[in-house]
């Protein structure tokens, strides 16, 4: 489409890219959807993203022509599943430039990975009174499992204040460092608000202080370049379904030593080399952390929306998805009455709102009315939510194959909502 | 009409913009908290009982415009009822709530609580128009602390919302 309506910052445009997200849309059967019987405005993909045919397809050619179980047999299914299931390790290493493929562990998301970071690391290395450093913006699923934690070690979390932009305050995140540090996870990108974090002078920090990082990059890995190297962080964690692939797989990045470093999280079969009562020995990384049957099709179909990403360009999806979230800010700012939350210079295509005087519920609730799709609550963040003050947001987050058409809907039926409630 | 228009009418946003009851009951004899941990909905109900009779009930808190008219409309409903028309009330709109009862049939008593009776159709905020009912219930019974998860929930296996990753 057309999209003159703002100017872009520095870098290249969408349509300069070879970008057409008209043509991009028809590879999603479902956005041809009606909702209400108005055409489906799909704007949670911060919580899930749709997926377009090309990885339907090569999920349902494993499913029909190549399943069996990896690892194990030398048959000719379990051959072909092996190799297909093993390629795409090469291809999220590609992805996020790992340095080698034994650096990338599956697993089921981003939650299972920060989960196996605590267990394999976190129990190891951590103990009574060190501390942890997280920030005010992460997720539940990167505070809870350091809770845990520390109620079974006696560590301690300290956490990164923000400002009301929603950027971390990185003197502060600075001065939490002391002797007792041990470890840092953030996130890479605000999942409520939509904040990029500066993780690369994150991690440069934590490493000066000779503390390991874990960013949390659920929300990034779909809309940003990744370069684990380049950013030197110890884990990267992000998950499959948010970035055009299925649910139930995800990826732990792990530099090599620090993998190798850290105890296995489950037992089982495909992580070992020899088991006797006496004793067991493990598998090499990454299969030491891989017990048991995988998600072999949810890879298979990470590796297929990979390659369908990498074919539209990174640089391609970030410019149009920066021009989105420029429009719906603009538009969605200048309504009265309306407050956005979350106005930090660096920002994923990801806007949260609140309408004066109506609870997000009821707007996520009347929008859907349009046919437009938006997540209410606290988004699995709510220490984010105490500091803005809010019970409840409700957040428009966008994807590639959005249109600047959809934020008008979305204007509109804003505006519907706020008539509703005017009286 | 829709199921959201027919439940955002003027009864529902007259009783969100200027609920009655509104405020914390002095010299309560008996008072519960209900919690929707999902969408934030966090209300507070005030009794005071004499001879088996709700003699008055306030409540406040936040949350979105269900919920609130709901409760408000209930504070209506039961003030001056014996606790046991309160409870059949509660049970009563329960029901309507999940598709169980039907409105239109005759040997129910909610009256003007059928406004609400659109909420079947929004599986999402069932629990929203339902938590005032189940605070009410455990102010009656002095259980401190309702919520709509867990062992508390008022609709268990009914496949509403969950808790949400993002």
């Amino acid at each position: 489409m057309k999209s003159a309506v703002t100017t872009p910052r520095a870098g290249a445009r969408a349509d300069d890219l070879g970008f057409d997200v008209e043509r991009v849309r028809q590879d999603f059967p479902i956005l041809t959807l009606k909702v209400n019987d108005k055409p489906l405005v799909f704007l949670d993909n911060a919580a899930s993203s749709q997926m377009p045919q090309q990885v339907i397809d090569r999920y349902v050619r494993y499913r029909s022509r190549e399943h069996a179980n990896i690892h194990r047999a030398v048959h000719y299914l379990s051959e072909v599943a092996t190799r297909e299931y093993e390629a795409v390790r090469a291809k999220v290493r590609a992805l996020i430039n790992a340095r080698e493929e034994r650096e990338i562990v599956y697993t089921s998301g981003t939650t299972e990975s920060i989960n196996l970071v605590m267990h394999g690391y976190g129990r190891k290395f951590i103990g009574a009174d060190d501390e942890v450093i997280l920030s005010v913006l992460e997720h539940h699923s990167n505070i809870v499992p350091w809770q845990m934690l520390a109620q079974e070690s006696g560590a301690h979390l300290r956490v990164v204040p923000c400002n009301d932009a929603g950027e971390l305050d990185i003197d502060a995140y600075r001065s939490l460092f002391n002797a007792r540090t041990r470890f840092v996870a953030v996130g890479h990108v605000s999942n409520a608000l939509g904040t990029v974090n500066p993780v690369k002078e994150m991690v440069a920090i934590a490493h000066a202080h000779g503390v390991p990082i874990l960013l949390d990059g659920a929300q990034a890995a779909p809309h940003l370049q990744v370069d684990v190297q380049d950013l030197d962080c110890d884990f990267y964690a992000f998950s499959g379904h948010k970035m055009c692939g299925p649910t139930g797989v995800g990826i732990l990045y792990g530099k090599a030593e620090r993998l190798r470093a850290m105890q296995p999280f489950k037992g089982g079969g495909d992580m070992i080399l020899s088991v006797t009562f006496d004793r067991t020995v493990y598998a090499d990384i990454p299969q030491k952390f891989e017990a048991g049957t995988p998600p072999i099709a949810e890879v298979i179909g990470l590796g297929a929306a990979i390659d369908y990403l990498n074919g539209i360009g990174l640089d391609a999806i970030k410019a149009h998805e920066d021009e989105l979230l420029r429009y719906a800010t603009d538009r969605v700012g200048e309504l009265s009455g309306v407050r956005i939350i979350g106005r930090a210079r660096s920002k994923a295509a990801v806007l949260s709102f609140e309408v004066d005087g109506v609870h997000p519920h009821d707007v996520g609730t009347l929008l859907n009315e349009d046919g437009v799709a938006v997540r209410t609550g606290h988004h699995c963040a709510q220490p984010v939510m105490q500091r803005f003050g809010v019970p409840a947001t409700a957040r428009a987050s966008f994807a590639f194959y959005n249109t600047l058409r959809e934020i008008d809907v979305l204007v509109g039926a804003i505006r519907k909502v706020q008539k509703v409630f005017a009286g | 009409m829709s199921a959201a228009n027919q439940l955002y009418q003027e009864v529902i946003l007259d009783h969100n913009r200027k609920p009655r009851n509104w405020g914390k009951l002095e010299h309560a004899s008996h008072h519960a908290e209900g919690l929707n941990p999902l969408c934030g909905d966090h209300i507070f109900v005030y009794l005071r009982l004499r001879d088996a009779s709700v003699e008055a009930i306030g409540f406040e808190g936040q949350s979105c415009a269900i919920c609130k008219a709901s409760a408000s409309m209930m504070t209506q409903s039961v003030k001056g009822k014996r606790v046991d028309e309160a409870e059949t009330l509660a049970r009563e709109f329960r029901e309507m709530a999940l598709g169980k009862l039907d409105p239109s049939a005759s040997g129910h008593h909610l009256g003007r609580l059928t406004v609400f009776s659109g909420v079947r159709d929004l599986p999402t905020r069932v629990k929203c128009a339902i938590l005032p009912w189940h605070t009410l219930h455990s102010a009656l019974h002095s259980i401190a602390r309702a919520s709509t998860e867990g062992d508390a929930d008022p609709v268990p296996g009914s496949g509403l919302e969950r808790a949400g990753h993002a």
